[in-house]
């Protein structure tokens, strides 16, 4: 297959994931179109993070495929590996900043590791990016623990955007945030998909932050997707685990475990 | 409850455990061999492993030494034999206290500085973030640690040696009467190479168990602080325990060296 207009970016084919005896994932399906932002709801421990982790390689799945650009990686390993995770950037939860490094060079990191980018050319780009979420280059020469958390996370997309990435992921880029400083990171994160033309995965339980960042959205619920289509059907998806949800409702079809 | 599943359970899980190490420590010692080498970051590792270790293996070298001589003195004049105070205190600290005192003290520190600081960037997802990143978190995080401590622990020995010898002469000259210049010469004239470098080779082996338990505990905490702090507790635990066995198997493979 090649990488032309109808093969999807990313696709999941039936990926199951368990740790131990509780089943995470369970048969998976998820294709994300080129240059689409896909937002992919539901609640906690539903397994969103563990879909984004198998999909980088992180964790492993037990059965079912993964294609990037319609090239399994599925079972890709060292170098192989590292080589496609270079079409990735990744936005965090805590942001995951590595605290024994300056700003700049957290920016740089992937450029200079990954790619052998000269260390002072690194650093310029890395103030460029910067610059593109709205942070002054004095931001640069701090530890990111002088950083509030709105200005880590930001730090944390300049990160992800630092290598021009096809495909960037963002894990709850809103969790933690004020309403103010969600909605300034949805822009930012709107924006710059925009500019770099990016296919985009997210997964969000923050229902602003997902109409305003997605062109489709799915919803996970105990390990498979039971929803998926464009956002402004969501509303009238007549699937009441996604009323219940996006409603946010503790009565309805979806019983929290609380005694998990 | 029935106690033999208990037991099973445990001989399992110390199993799992052990291969689990063994797969890490393999993993890591081939990183080692395979380029990129990250040589800054071995040379930061030396100073954190190495250089600031000193004062406390100094310390405790120059102590024990000290003592090696009082406690020794003490038994030998029963039978008048005062005058072997210096080569077993020699003996004694170049094959087994220099390398043993100065593996459990860089343990305390090292070990659980190590686990510590990769525990809380697993909790972090800072390790999730290194691999995004196309960087191999085992070459990145651990093969500076496990090369800088490899290199620094002989060093460090090495250097206790001196100190936990002279700890001895202190002892001997200020407590016991001991003619200083005698008791030099004594020392110098019984010092063999095979005595010395039995020591250095496990300051080795000891450097090498240090880093990999502390990479590994750290790599494997789960769940926040607690998780990192039980990665910390174990990384002391498993390597003290694992230096003291393996001084016992080197210790009979070098015996007759």
């Amino acid at each position: 297959m090649s990488a032309n207009g109808d093969t999807p970016k990313v696709e999941l084919r039936g990926v199951k994931k368990r740790f131990g005896a509780k089943v995470v994932l369970d048969g998976l399906d998820l294709t994300i179109p080129h240059g689409q932002s896909i937002v992919v709801i539901g609640g906690s421990g539903t397994g969103k993070s563990v879909m984004i982790k198998c999909v980088l390689g992180i964790l492993r799945p037990e059965e079912g495929q993964i294609f990037v650009d319609g090239e399994e990686v599925t079972r890709l390993r060292g170098r192989a590996r590292d080589a496609y995770l270079r079409k990735f950037g990744m936005l965090f939860q805590g942001a995951a900043l590595f605290d024994s490094l300056p700003v700049w060079e957290n920016v740089a990191f992937g450029l200079i590791q990954g790619r052998g980018v000269p260390r002072m050319q690194a650093r310029d780009i890395a103030i460029e990016k910067l610059a593109k979420v709205g942070l002054g280059s004095d931001v640069a020469m701090l530890s990111p623990a002088e950083l509030s958390g709105g200005m880590q996370k930001r730090v944390g997309l300049a990160r992800a955007i630092a290598a021009d990435p096809d495909i960037i992921f963002f894990d709850e880029p809103t969790t933690g945030l004020d309403p103010i400083m969600a909605d300034v990171i949805n822009d930012l994160i709107v924006s710059t998909v925009k500019d770099l033309g990016v296919t985009t995965l997210s997964i969000t339980h923050d229902m602003v932050s997902a109409r305003k960042i997605a062109d489709r959205i799915a919803m996970l619920y105990k390990g498979k997707i039971i929803w998926n289509g464009p956002t402004a059907e969501i509303d009238h998806s007549g699937n009441p685990y996604v009323d219940q949800f996006i409603h946010g409702s503790a009565v309805g079809p979806i019983q929290m475990e609380v005694r998990a | 409850m029935n106690p033999f599943a208990t037991i099973g359970r445990v001989v399992l899980r110390f199993f799992e455990e052990a291969g689990r190490l063994s797969i890490f420590g393999a993993a890591s010692v081939t990183g080692v061999v395979r380029p990129p080498v990250y040589w800054w970051l071995i040379a930061q590792q030396m100073m954190r492993i190495g250089f600031y270790s000193l004062p406390v293996v100094g310390l405790t070298a120059f102590f024990t030494g000290g003592v090696l001589a009082l406690q020794i003195y003490n038994g030998a004049s029963r039978y008048g034999a005062e005058s072997f105070v210096p080569v077993v205190v020699l003996v004694g600290i170049t094959r087994e206290l220099g390398p043993v005192i100065a593996g459990l003290m860089v343990a305390g520190r090292v070990a659980a500085a190590i686990a510590a600081e990769i525990g809380t960037m697993r909790v972090t997802e800072q390790i999730d973030a290194l691999t995004t990143l196309s960087t191999n978190p085992i070459k990145y995080l651990v093969v500076p640690r496990l090369v800088a401590a490899v290199i620094c622990m002989p060093i460090l020995v090495a250097i206790a040696d001196s100190i936990g010898v002279f700890g001895g002469y202190v002892a001997s000259v200020e407590s016991l009467a001991f003619n200083g210049s005698v008791y030099m010469n004594n020392t110098m004239n019984n010092v063999t190479w095979d005595d010395v470098s039995s020591g250095l080779i496990k300051s080795a082996v000891f450097g090498f168990i240090i880093a990999l338990l502390g990479c590994y505990n750290g790599f494997n905490s789960k769940g926040g602080a607690q998780g990192v702090g039980n990665a910390t507790t174990n990384a002391v635990v498993t390597s003290s325990i694992l230096i003291l066995a393996a001084n016992y198997l080197l210790t009979n493979l070098l015996f007759n060296k």
